[in-house]
């Protein structure tokens, strides 16, 4: 089955003649037609338009002229990222029939490298969530345990590689919704430098903090996305005009005499033991490889999570201010003026969860509490800014729990705060800029993945992705499959 | 407007400050590379960034900055190393985001003057600040916004630069407002950055107008002005303002701080909101952009673009072709007036003179700060030179100029063409003008009689025949001279 293997292995076989775009593009269709109504990954589904890509890669491959490894190779977006003339909606019902007139930088780029685009993938709404159950249409099943989450934002993003549902796919991290939904779901997924990538064409949660990232089935695979997708674009004042460097080179080099810190602030009460467990293991096999450990100090770390939830939001308030029912998406109609028309749009077309953040962003933004709030979350930020330099002063990659636990019940999280508290541990990095990255490091009892997080100092995600390689080879986790099919 | 007390009488001192939005000539828009061409077909000139669509990112024009950094040199600001821009929020179909891309704490740049001259002395008037942000759209009514059953939003407009020059509360009349925002309107016209164009709203104003005890330190309750689409709409709304508020306070009321609109058909101004209930703009940094940082280097290549600016300009003209300071000042009201006095005067022997043709003449036909009716004048800088040669070298009487004048007017020729053409030249020639005269002379035997018997009027007789008989052309000073030559010896 072509659906099993990773994208480099996929790629070989397109190289080799052994198989074509077109057969492997076929089998995730069918895949996805057998098992998405249970995992529900995908919002949208471009069958016709992914087939007519894949012949057009099987064409380069039989005139021997195939544009790179990801040529032909079966991918699918978050529906955060504009696609030009296939339906965005972000997760919300106030976009639903939004076509936009263009494509996100990513997209371009991956249409570039041939990839075969499958569909546009579930998503908390606007971004703003760890469970994809604020998506405005369904949830995301997590493939290991279909009554449990898989992570948000991007749930259907992890989902989707987890279940071999895509070969790779590309997610977004504000605060999190990358490296938690790939702990969930037991797959590699990074978080870049803010900068690292473009954001051009990614609709908007929070600018100072939103990133794209990749979904990979094992850390090649997730080096060559981000390979594909990084780099300076013009389009994007806040995206870094800093080289690429050739990530598969990172990936041959091992990790011998690399300084890694264990923080301490990031072993605190409330962590699952199991999590715990696996990752100290972790830090113990990294030690075998050669590397270094020593603990360190991010004493910031517990104001993380306010700062971001004033800053977050604010940022949202703006963003989403857009969405009037003006000029695209839902207009409720009825209304009786501008204010009116205003209210009934955005009062039918944005869930709770959108509503809750706005409405803080808002007030954290308002004359006489600006400084009290916002100016004050912004120093915090600078804080943990700070604490992460001075612990890069004396280490390479620091490593954590992604999450302080595994997959929750659907339903199981109704207080927002305790839902909050899932991001506990990746707030940080996206406060600070750097890069994140989340890949399996076991798994519990009851068969759920076990998230282990390697953080890096700013553009270095080569060192991350060195170090994740490493684990991978020396560790068997990703070997291990969801039950999907014993289900069906 | 009349009220019944002068502005100036109303016991009160008037204290003003105006906020100008000026839009930028640059080729394209402030965050995208769409273009800035006026009267293009509804949303023809736009694109997702200008939309205002999902996912969409601004990317700053280096040029409007420069045209924004070249302004503040001009009017004497500190350019910001640092500066960024904000969010300004607040809900309107014209804005496509919602929110507007502006500068709030750290301009671009602050702390600039300009002199005006007003009732005859020169006033420093201060500059608070100078910054960048976009223009809004345009609603579109079907008649008028209160019968209208839908609007239509046309976004050509948004995202077209915008630089706001706020002065500060220094102004102390209309008449120093009106003739701050020409000083200004001069300013952003000679450095090519704006048409100044008010009427169209390239150049807009806004007023804050207050009014106190003469004084008194504080201030009094402003109340703010919009839609003052000329300068003579900026001057009348603010006297009809001053002449309200002293009302107002006449009488123990108090002042509203309000947004007022002038209504320059009815000649007064109307409230449109409190701004007590006003919008709270939630500004915030901008997170799609970083930082702008203005390296001095960038400042010194600006200010090397720097023309001359009217000020100096006018001081010139005074020294170099010794007009008088009120000549020089209209003539150099507008760069395009003042190429046009400069082109016609080079070279001239007498530039006064010159100075007098365009002063009186040629700015009957144009307005003085219209730079496409003085573009388009049919009378070019170099035909009104050589008219003005014309007439100094005797090929042409002053009064025969002003027809020739006239004819340039309506053909755009040359005044040489018109001459040769029409036969208008001057005849001067003695030997032809001696055949006239002898025949004059000789018709007109009892006038001749008449002068030698003292009749001395009887001369301006006789130059008339030589006058008539060629048809105005002669030249009166040579007809004069042989005359008086002749006729002692008839």
């Amino acid at each position: 089955m072509l659906t099993g293997l990773t994208i480099h292995e996929l790629a070989a076989r397109f190289r080799s003649g052994a198989a074509t775009p077109s057969q492997a593009a076929r089998e995730y269709l069918d895949r996805v037609a057998a098992l998405d109504p249970k995992v529900k990954a995908y919002l949208m589904v471009t069958a016709e338009a992914a087939l007519a890509q894949a012949a057009e890669a099987d064409a380069r491959f039989a005139a021997k002229a195939p544009r790179g490894l990801l040529d032909g190779i079966p991918v699918a977006l978050k529906d955060v990222f504009c696609t030009r003339g296939v339906e965005t909606t972000c997760g919300s019902k106030i976009l639903k029939g939004f076509r936009p007139p263009y494509d996100a930088t990513v997209v371009s780029r991956l249409r570039a490298a041939g990839a075969v685009l499958l569909g546009k993938l579930n998503m908390d709404e606007f971004a703003m969530g760890s469970s994809t159950e604020n998506s405005a249409f369904f949830t995301t099943r997590n493939p290991w345990d279909l009554a449990r989450v898989p992570g948000g934002s991007s749930g259907g993003s992890a989902a989707a590689v987890a279940a071999d549902l895509a070969a790779g796919t590309l997610g977004t991290d504000t605060g999190g919704s990358i490296r938690q939904p790939a702990a969930f779901c037991g797959t590699v997924g990074m978080k870049p430098t803010y900068g690292r990538v473009s954001r051009y064409g990614l609709i908007a949660f929070a600018s100072s903090l939103d990133q794209v990232g990749p979904f990979g089935k094992d850390v090649a695979d997730a080096a060559l996305l981000l390979q594909t997708v990084a780099g300076h674009d013009p389009m994007d004042s806040t995206s870094a005009d800093i080289p690429v460097p050739d990530y598969a080179l990172a990936l041959r080099q091992d990790v011998k005499g690399l300084r890694v810190g264990i923080p301490d602030e990031y072993f605190i009460d409330g962590l699952d033991p199991e999590v715990e467990a696996a990752v100290r293991t972790a830090i113990e096999t990294l030690r075998g490889l050669g590397a270094k450990t020593e603990s360190v100090s991010l004493p910031h770390t517990e104001y993380g999570l306010a700062a971001y939830y004033v800053i977050a939001p604010a940022e949202a308030s703006s963003n989403l201010a857009r969405y009037d029912g003006v000029k695209y998406g839902l207009r409720e109609r009825g209304a009786r003026d501008l204010i009116d028309m205003y209210s009934r749009t955005r009062g039918a077309g944005f869930g709770a969860e959108v509503k809750r953040r706005v409405m803080l962003g808002t007030y954290a933004l308002s004359a006489g509490y600006y400084d009290a709030y916002y100016g004050q979350a912004q120093k915090v930020r600078t804080l943990v800014l700070r604490d992460f330099q001075q612990a890069f002063e004396r280490v390479d990659v620091i490593v954590a729990p992604t999450t302080p636990g595994v997959a929750f019940k659907m339903g199981e999280r109704e207080d927002p705060l305790q839902m909050y508290l899932n991001d506990v541990f990746t707030i940080p990095v996206n406060l600070a800029g750097l890069p994140g990255l989340s890949m399996p490091a076991g798994f519990t009892q009851t068969g759920l993945p076990i998230g282990l997080q390697i953080i890096g100092q700013a553009f270095a995600e080569a060192t991350i992705l060195r170090v994740a390689k490493a684990y991978e080879v020396a560790t068997p986790w990703r070997e291990r499959k969801p039950p999907l099919e014993a289900h069906s | 407007m009349s009220a019944e007390r002068r502005p100036g009488e109303t016991g009160y001192e008037v204290v003003i400050g105006l906020e100008v939005h000026a839009q930028l000539r640059t080729r394209t828009k402030m965050f995208c590379g769409c273009s800035t061409a006026f009267g293009a077909a509804p949303n023809s000139q736009t694109c997702p960034v200008c939309q205002g669509m999902p996912g969409t990112l601004p990317v700053i024009n280096r040029r409007a900055v420069e045209f924004g950094i070249k302004t503040a040199l001009a009017i004497n600001c500190t350019v910001n190393a640092d500066n960024r821009f904000a969010r300004k929020h607040y809900y309107y179909p014209d804005m496509p985001k919602n929110y507007q891309i502006s500068q709030y704490e750290e301009p671009l740049a602050e702390h600039g003057y300009l002199d005006i001259e007003a009732a005859g002395e020169t006033r420093r008037i201060g500059i608070q600040r100078l910054h960048l942000e976009e223009d809004v759209g345009k609603l579109v009514h079907e008649g008028t916004l209160e019968t209208a059953l839908s609007s239509q939003v046309d976004f050509n407009r948004a995202g077209v630069p915008l630089m706001e020059i706020v002065s500060k509360p220094d102004l102390r009349s209309p008449e120093e407002a009106a003739a701050y925002l020409k000083a200004l309107r001069a300013i952003v016209v000679y450095l090519d950055v704006c048409d100044g164009n008010m009427e169209e709203g390239s150049l807009r104003c806004d007023a804050n107008i207050s009014l106190r005890r003469p004084g008194a330190t504080d201030y009094g309750t402003k109340v703010e002005i919009k839609n003052m689409n000329s300068f003579k709409n900026v001057q009348h709304a603010l006297e009809y303002e001053i002449t309200r508020q002293a009302r107002a306070l006449d009488t123990g009321e108090r002042i509203v701080q309000e947004t007022r609109l002038w209504d320059p058909d009815r000649a007064h101004t109307v409230s449109m909101r409190s701004k007590e209930f006003a919008h709270d703009y939630r500004y915030f940094p901008e997170p799609d952009l970083p930082p702008l940082n203005v390296m001095p280097a960038w400042i010194d290549e600006v200010r090397a673009t720097l023309p001359e600016l009217p000020a100096a300009r006018r001081q010139r003209f005074v020294a170099s072709y010794g007009l008088s300071p009120y000549d020089a000042g209209v003539a150099t009201s507008s760069r395009a007036l003042a190429d046009y006095f400069e082109a016609a005067a080079q070279g001239s022997a007498n530039p006064k003179t010159v100075a007098n043709w365009v002063l009186n003449e040629i700015l009957r036909i144009v307005p003085a700060d219209d730079e496409k009716a003085i573009a388009a004048c049919p009378i070019k800088p170099a035909n009104l030179k050589e008219l003005i040669l014309l007439i100094e070298n005797g090929t042409t009487s002053g009064r025969m100029a002003k027809e020739i004048f006239e004819k340039m007017l309506t053909s755009g020729e040359s005044p040489g063409a018109i001459v040769a053409r029409e036969g208008l030249a001057q005849i001067a020639d003695v030997d032809q003008l001696i055949l006239v005269v002898d025949t004059v002379l000789s018709t007109h035997a009892k006038v001749v009689e008449d002068y030698k018997a003292g009749k001395k009027a009887a001369l301006g007789f006789l130059v008339g025949q030589v006058m008539r008989s060629t048809s105005g052309r002669a030249s009166p000073a040579v007809v004069n001279k042989l005359l008086i030559e002749k006729l002692p010896k008839v």
